[in-house]
């Protein structure tokens, strides 16, 4: 710095070059931090808008608004009961129906078959179901799964919908499998071999060293999957508006059509004409937004502690 | 006491077999879900659904051009806002690990991961559309380009975070100043990492409907105005699919077939990308 500004070295062409250089140089480092600059304001942006949004309905219901049991646009009454208990149902129906397949693909990739075409094939199969867009998932569900499902129901005496909140469970099953089993896989690969060498050495079982030195080693990470897979189910859109049913009914049984939060917003936002009912819907959607990146967030930690340590 | 070893081999056995059974049984509702609408799309694909737009009810024939042309126009515009956005946030991350902003920055990149689509199209509808007055193309690209951003920054960063710092080291010592150094040594280097992150994000928006509801919304007509209204594969899908015409489902099953192809064909791609690099997306 100090010979860019002496005068006598101004003449010296290669200086006058590294000069503009400089000024090139602070100007990239200044676009470098203006870009993540820019992120954190999208976020607070986001944020901000959806608070300012839901206003007027925070405003207009409190916390009833979590527990009100009806939501009647008509008669401005709302409550997000029935979608709160339709999120919770299709989620958890989805994860507990997930975790047996996306723990045995972990366990398989990540300790019996590592390497290989076999074992490839199906990582890349898992990849595949990651990729599937879940308009797909919903169209070939509303053709193929829900007539399936009705055929079911008739046999097994319960009311014919074929739609509703098992179907779409079933649909954001297959499409949650692929984030938890990922995970899992990298999590058991990091197991310490001499942990599972010296368990081989006392005399134990393939079956005992999983189930005693893996999975306990893993226990935390794959957790972490899990919650990740929530977070996504809690979500995911498209495919379950097209399966659930859309009533704003609180779901009788695990058989009826409902409506989840995600749902609802995707149904009604374009044909809210009240403000409050526009308002409404955006708290929603600032609830589904909080839940799901504090769900996140917290599996992203317990993964970064899991695999430094 | 403890089992004899036989029982605890059989029992070993037995869990293997399970366990390769529930992981291989994964495949099954994947070949379903392909082969089902590849049969129904494949008959569907021929030069007039490529090169016309919808036909009204009743009338045979019609395609889906708008859509497949607003669907590029949707993700180009989003993608030439995300990529450079994108990598320079990614190097930022890489090259000041320890700043306060860059943990903020990092914070904000997981929290844009964890984004409901659903909710993305929410608030671009109150940053663009409302203060508008109008759905446009414009709305629908902001929002894809936020669900575009997180993916380029992971892959940018995590592409960087892999390279030698010997290589950043050497071209400083010769006196090449930083930004060349990043854009003529680094980002070369690492390119095959970032573009595969580039390719991913694509592959991941172009299936993307539920941003679009609110935004791009959708008009059965060729326009390249950014502000107007514009259809796209996914949004063409969602309405022929929830239509009660049987016309209208095959225009569906054909766009989801075009939609299938373009979404494997971008994920292989990847694939190929990161081969070289071991990099996590």
């Amino acid at each position: 710095m100090l010979c860019i500004t002496n005068p006598l070295f101004v003449e010296n062409k290669r200086l006058q070059l590294s000069n503009s250089q400089l000024k090139w140089e602070t100007f990239f480092k200044r676009l470098l931090i203006a870009a993540g600059a820019i992120l954190v304001l999208v976020i607070i942006g986001i944020l901000l808008t959806l608070i300012v949004e839901s206003v007027p309905s925070i405003k207009a219901s409190g916390f009833g608004f979590i527990w009100g049991k009806v939501w009647d646009p008509v008669e401005n009454i709302y409550g997000a009961y029935p979608f709160l208990i339709g999120t919770l149902l299709t989620s958890f129906i989805a994860l507990i129906i997930s975790i047996p397949f996306s723990y045995s693909i972990a366990i398989y990739l990540g300790e019996y078959n590592q390497k290989g075409w076999l074992s490839d094939l199906l990582k890349n199969t898992v990849e595949l179901i990651a990729a599937v867009p879940s308009i797909i998932y919903g169209f070939w569900g509303i053709f193929v799964l829900v007539p399936l499902i009705r055929d079911w129901e008739i046999k097994l005496h319960i009311l014919p919908y074929g739609i509703g909140i098992f179907t779409a469970s079933l649909i954001l099953a297959v499409m949650i499998i692929p984030y938890g089993a990922s995970l899992g896989i990298t999590l058991i690969r990091m197991t310490p071999s001499p942990l599972k060498e010296g368990a081989y050495a006392l005399g134990a079982t393939r079956w005992e060293v999983i189930r005693k030195v893996i999975m306990p080693y893993t226990r935390s990470g794959l957790f972490a999957g899990v919650l990740l897979s929530l977070g996504r189910a809690l979500g995911e859109t498209m495919a379950v508006t097209m399966l659930i049913g859309n009533t704003s009914a609180i779901p009788t049984s695990i058989f009826a059509p409902g409506n989840t939060m995600a749902s609802v917003i995707a149904n009604e936002f374009t044909e809210a004409d009240h403000p409050q009912y526009l308002s409404a819907l955006i708290e929603l959607g600032l609830a589904l937004f909080l839940v799901t990146v504090v769900i996140n967030l917290i599996g992203k930690r317990i993964i970064t502690k899991a695999t430094h340590r | 006491m403890e089992p004899r070893i036989g029982t605890r081999n059989a029992k070993s056995m037995f869990f293997k077999g399970i366990i390769v059974f529930f992981a291989f049984l994964i495949a099954l509702p994947l070949i379903i879900v392909l082969l089902y609408i590849v049969k129904q799309g494949i008959t569907q694909v021929n030069w007039t659904f490529l090169t016309h737009t919808p036909a009204p009810v009743g009338e045979k024939g019609g395609g889906i051009l708008n859509a497949l042309l607003g669907s590029f126009i949707l993700v180009m515009v989003a993608a030439v806002v995300a990529i450079p956005v994108g990598i320079a946030a990614g190097i930022y991350l890489s090259e000041n690990p320890n700043t306060k902003l860059s943990y903020w920055a990092g914070l904000c990149v997981d929290i844009l991961q964890a984004i409901p689509s659903i909710v993305v199209g929410i608030v671009v509808y109150f940053w663009l559309v409302k203060p508008l007055h109008t759905f446009s193309a414009l709305s629908g690209s902001a929002a894809l380009c936020l669900m575009m951003l997180p993916i380029v920054i992971r892959s940018t960063e995590q592409t960087l975070l892999l390279l030698p710092p010997s290589l950043k080291e050497a071209a400083l010592s010769l006196g090449v100043p930083y930004h060349r150094v990043m854009l003529k040594v680094i980002i070369p280097c690492g390119f095959a990492g970032i573009l595969s992150g580039i390719t991913l994000s694509i592959a991941r928006v172009i299936g993307e409907t539920a941003p679009l509801l609110f935004t791009a919304f959708g008009s059965p007509f060729i326009s390249a105005s950014l502000t107007k209204p514009m259809e796209s594969l996914p949004h063409v899908i969602f309405t022929y699919a929830t239509s009660p015409y049987d016309d209208w489902h095959d225009l569906a099953w054909g766009a989801s077939f075009i939609l299938l192809v373009f979404v494997l064909t971008l994920n292989i791609v990847t694939k190929l990308l990161t081969r070289k690099w071991k990099i996590q997306l």
